[in-house]
């Protein structure tokens, strides 16, 4: 049980014409305050619908079930009125790309304000002062307010962003590919500007990126997203540097240093295309992929092991293998004893 | 050879026989039929083509139960203004002619006079939206300025109204029907070949005429067997939608009394009815009829109009797809 | 430092070093750039103007062939009164001559004499404007508002009922011919005749005999009823329409997923921020179908025998009146030109994207 968000078997479900698809497929997250924790993954991994499911800010094709318990209160369960008020101040959003998550026809300090205003985080004599007290938080002079989103660069945007998500003081931000459309230096300013605020304010912060360097430079925690499920999470360290799952391995060679786009819709040195949603392979859903994969993998589908428990009989750290699994010494490619004859096409 | 085989089937002698041309017209008639099934889910599309044909069949063998006599002003069966009776099912005019026969043979001006001048404007319309699209994609510097000329004269017909030009042209034209259809035909085009320039544009960015273009393929060459067939289905929708703004164009002329007054048309009913002063004394069924006519042929038009482009816009459909 | 206007406040994307750009960016530059979109207009709705002039003038005199003919078509006239008539109206000088004596007229606001009530065709214009802009302005602004109106609440949920009602009531007087409704209205409501009694006048615009102003305000106001209801009818529905189709671009958006998420009813999320948005693509169209309106007046007056600009044309076509008709095709020509280029002139004050 986790103080701020306690995410548990969530499953997400598109009802397309040709029937149903599966986005996300029982998922378990939890984040106590102050901490940040990383969801990596490909694009179609699930991982946005995950973002926008917490909020249940998904379009009505979408069924969603399980639990999402922020500060306790499940948010699946509640009236809408009650979730419009747990919108923003309970949790807020930080979306990718700002210039298409800006209004681009109303100027940026009303767009900040427009919080404030709905919940009453302020008295209306404040509003002004507080929209310039939040847009120098984020470096940017308070006189920006009165312009509109097209005047400010990329990083301005994305700033402006993080300062509209700060406005009602949430006690968790979600951060969806906050840093993607950025070059590699304004990334690392916004980065520095997220991981300095979660500090000073002891905000929870759920950062979604396909990319698994920028999460190991902000995040505690780190959770590997592949297929709609959860294939490795641990220290953010450990995932990125020591990956148990032969897909967070192959995610974080693909990505040496910060932000190269060019890796983004399929990491470097993994072949094939991530499996139909609608139509997932059996057994473990990475096989067709795996370059350790084992017959077994045909029929298993592993749930997350502790890895490496003989240790101390315990870890924190999971994966979704069944080469960590319970019996198997060693991680990732060090399964001599199982015959990798089923191997990507 | 035996049965044809559908194109999903694996390949057979029978395939491997059959010309190029063939298997292309097998494919084309496999889109024909997917279209025309999608196209019969669509229920408005369904109505307004059942109540074009009836409407359509009616106006072509009218001359079987209607004795032309009858709709002369001296042979009429009737008395002057006659309410709805047995005899007369909506009531006379005020010469004593049947206005149900009357709208019935109606129908074949009003019609004749909509699809012709529908016909007029779309080849203008395309001729204009192919020229500007393709030698604006592709012109050399002499292209772009006729494409950009072609444009500009578009616009300045598209702002201006419509229907002032066209009763301008009725009216320092010789009265008659060709008149009414040059008129219609020359100012409702431009929608059209600002549409047609459009698809003209997004057809040549595609691979298939680049390379037509690579082999050597001239403008005429392009234009005409690359970006005009590609451009049809738009043109198509286009222009059942392009019939109903003509018919009730052609209704408002006549109404206006530019058209040809010796013809029996739905808008001349209307003026005619205007002008024995049916209006003010209340003759309902002198002025229900004829309009109600148009609105329905209109409508029709439009919703197949608009069923076309659905099934092949399926965006444009709504509803959450 | 110096900078170029693009770089200065563009949307250039992520520079390198993120400097946040000045706050007024390149105010001289910007000074000039506004000159120079304003004076391209202005360039284009001459060319347009010119266009319409010279239409004009190959309408009405080149392709009837012989005007005074087309004029006097249906009459007894002798050959003397032709050969007046040709003098009067200046057509026995050569064509050029003609050309530059009617454009040069124009500059003057001199459009000619009427054929047909002996006096020039600007004073009969000037007597009619009044009317007819109340009349249009009136029906224009009702139509647009109910059309805006109906068109958002069609276009954030399409497929749904009150989508397809809307959308097919607004197809239905889409396709019913302007002056036919007109005429069912006067049937329905003012003939005094059938089933109602005659709520509204048949037509003209005032009671005559009545002298207070407020008596004659309200008596406008009670015969304008049934021909703004018509213009209103007919003019609405493409409002809706386009309305409803711009409002469903811009429904994927993601600054609606932002604004929901910031807590926003579905109605709040629709009105503060999907509608400003589709609103500026839909305004431009509007101004460009104003010819719509022109066309749609015109037949309203006739119908309704109010005293306009569009009875004054449709008098000038019974006779036909050449030189009125021509001086009110330049005329209505001429005004949709202009409320173009007045809606080009504003576009960019309410859409701060496309400011120059």
């Amino acid at each position: 049980m986790s103080g701020l968000l306690d995410v548990r078997d969530l499953h997400v479900t598109y009802a397309g014409s040709g029937g149903d698809v599966p986005a996300v497929r029982g998922l378990d997250l939890a984040l106590d305050p102050g901490d940040t924790l990383g969801v990596a993954g490909e694009s179609g991994s699930g991982k946005s619908t995950v973002a926008l499911a917490l909020l249940r800010l998904l379009p009505a094709t979408a069924r969603v079930t399980g639990h999402i318990l922020l500060e306790g209160e499940d948010v699946l369960g509640m009236k809408w009125g009650r979730l419009r008020a747990v919108r923003w101040v309970g949790a807020s959003v930080v979306f990718q790309g700002a210039m298409h998550s800006l209004n681009p026809v109303q100027r940026i300090g009303d767009q900040i304000a427009e919080p404030l205003i709905l919940h009453g985080t302020v008295r209306p004599n404040q509003v002004a002062s507080r929209v310039a007290e939040l847009l120098e938080q984020v470096g940017l002079p308070a006189s920006r307010s009165r312009d509109h989103p097209h005047q400010l660069s990329g990083g301005q945007r994305q700033r402006v962003m993080i300062a509209m998500a700060l406005a009602c003081e949430p006690r968790l931000i979600i951060a969806d590919e906050a840093t993607t459309a950025l070059d590699v230096m304004i990334q690392a300013q916004i980065l520095a500007l997220l991981r300095g605020l979660v500090e000073e304010t002891g905000i929870g912060m759920l950062m979604i990126s396909h990319d698994l360097s920028v999460l190991a430079a902000t995040c505690d925690r780190v959770a590997v997203m592949y297929a709609g499920r959860i294939v490795e999470e641990g220290p953010a360290r450990d995932v990125v540097h020591r990956p148990a799952h032969p897909y967070a391995s192959a995610l974080s060679a693909a990505f040496p240093k910060i932000g190269d786009p060019a890796s983004r819709l399929a990491p470097r040195g993994l072949p094939g295309d991530p499996p139909d949603p609608a139509d997932p392979p059996s057994g473990c859903v990475f096989r067709p992929r795996c370059a350790v994969a084992a017959s077994v993998c045909a029929t298993v589908d592993p749930p997350l092991w502790p890895v490496h428990p003989e240790n101390d009989g315990r870890s924190d750290r999971r994966a979704a293998c069944v080469h960590v699994g319970p019996g198997v010494a060693g991680g990732a490619g060090g399964a001599g004893e199982i015959s990798t004859e089923e191997t990507s096409r | 050879m035996s049965a044809p085989t559908g194109p999903t089937d694996t390949p057979t002698t029978d395939d491997v026989v059959r010309s190029p041309r063939a298997l292309a017209r097998a494919r084309r008639r496999e889109a024909l039929g997917r279209f025309a099934r999608a196209y019969a889910r669509n229920r408005a599309g369904m109505f307004g083509l059942a109540s074009l044909l009836t409407i359509g069949v009616l106006a072509l063998t009218a001359p079987l139960f209607i004795d032309p006599a009858h709709l002369t002003v001296t042979g009429a069966p009737g008395g002057s203004l006659e309410p709805p009776s047995a005899e007369f099912p909506l009531g006379t005019d005020n010469f004593g002619r049947s206005v149900l026969d009357l709208i019935i043979w109606g129908a074949r001006v009003s019609l004749t006079v909509g699809l012709l001048a529908t016909f007029v404007s779309v080849t203008l319309g395309t001729l204009a939206g192919i020229t500007a699209g393709h030698f604006g994609s592709s012109g050399g510097l002499a292209g772009r300025l006729v494409s950009s000329v072609i444009m500009r004269v578009t616009d300045w017909f598209l702002v201006l109204p419509t229907l002032v030009l066209a009763v301008a042209l009725a009216a320092v034209l010789p009265r008659g029907t060709g008149t009414i259809i040059l008129a219609i035909g020359l100012t409702v085009w431009p929608p059209t070949a600002r549409l047609v320039r459009a698809q003209t544009l997004a057809v040549e960015a595609r691979p298939f005429v680049e390379r037509a273009r690579a082999l050597g393929g001239g403008h005429a060459h392009v234009m005409g067997w690359h970006v005009l067939p590609n451009v049809m289905p738009v043109v198509l929708a286009q222009t059942t939608l392009l019939v109903a703004t003509s018919i009730i164009a052609e209704s408002t002329l006549a109404f206006l009394g530019m058209g040809d007054p010796t013809t029996i048309s739905w808008g001349g009913i209307l003026q005619a009815a205007r002008t024995s002063g049916a209006i003010s004394a209340g003759i309902w069924w002198y002025i229900v009829p004829p309009g109600l006519a148009i609105a329905v042929v209109a409508l029709s038009f439009t919703l197949c109009g608009r069923a076309f482009e659905s099934v092949m816009n399926p965006r444009l459909r709504g509803g959450s797809g | 430092m110096t900078t170029t206007p693009t770089e200065a406040d563009g949307p250039t994307g992520a520079g390198t070093d993120d400097v946040p750009a000045p706050a007024a960016p390149g105010t001289g530059n910007r000074a000039w750039r506004v000159v120079t979109y304003v004076c391209g207009r202005l360039l284009t709705a001459a060319v347009s103007l010119f266009a319409v002039i010279v239409a004009g003038f190959f309408l009405f005199r080149i392709l009837p062939g012989d005007p005074v003919r087309a004029m006097t078509e249906g009459r007894e006239v002798t050959a003397e009164q032709r050969e007046e008539l040709r003098r009067q109206f200046g057509l026995d000088q050569p064509l050029w001559r003609q050309f530059l004596d009617y454009a040069e007229g124009l500059l003057r606001f001199d459009l000619g004499i009427s054929f047909q009530y002996r006096e020039p065709v600007v004073d009969l214009i000037l007597e009619r404007l009044g009317p007819t802009i109340l009349l249009a302005g009136t029906g224009t602004v009702i139509a647009a508002l109910l059309g805006l109106f109906l068109g958002a609440r069609a276009g954030w949920r399409p497929g749904g009922r009150g989508d397809r009602t809307n959308t097919a009531v607004a197809l239905f007087f889409w396709s019913v011919p302007t002056f036919w409704l007109g005429l069912l209205l006067i049937v329905l409501l003012a003939s005094g005749r059938g089933f109602m009694p005659g709520l509204f006048p048949t037509g003209g615009m005032v009671d005559p005999g009545l002298s207070g102003p407020l008596e004659r305000a309200l008596s406008t106001a009670q015969h304008m009823v049934l021909p703004v209801t018509t213009m209103v009818a007919v003019i609405y529905a493409q409002y809706l329409m386009i309305m409803r189709s711009s409002l469903m671009d811009e429904k994927g958006a993601d600054y609606l997923t932002t604004a929901r998420a910031k807590g926003l009813r579905d109605a709040l999320v629709r009105r503060r921020h999907a509608v400003p948005n589709a609103l500026l693509p839909t305004v431009t169209l509007i101004f460009l179908n104003l010819g719509q309106v022109v066309s749609g007046v015109i037949l309203v007056e006739t119908v309704f025998s109010w005293p306009g600009l569009g009875q004054l044309f449709y008098s000038g076509l019974q006779v036909p009146d050449l030189g009125l008709v021509q001086g009110l095709f330049v005329v209505f020509a001429a005004s949709v030109i202009l409320m173009n280029l007045l809606a080009d002139l504003v576009y960019p004050l309410l859409d701060p994207r496309v400011r120059p």
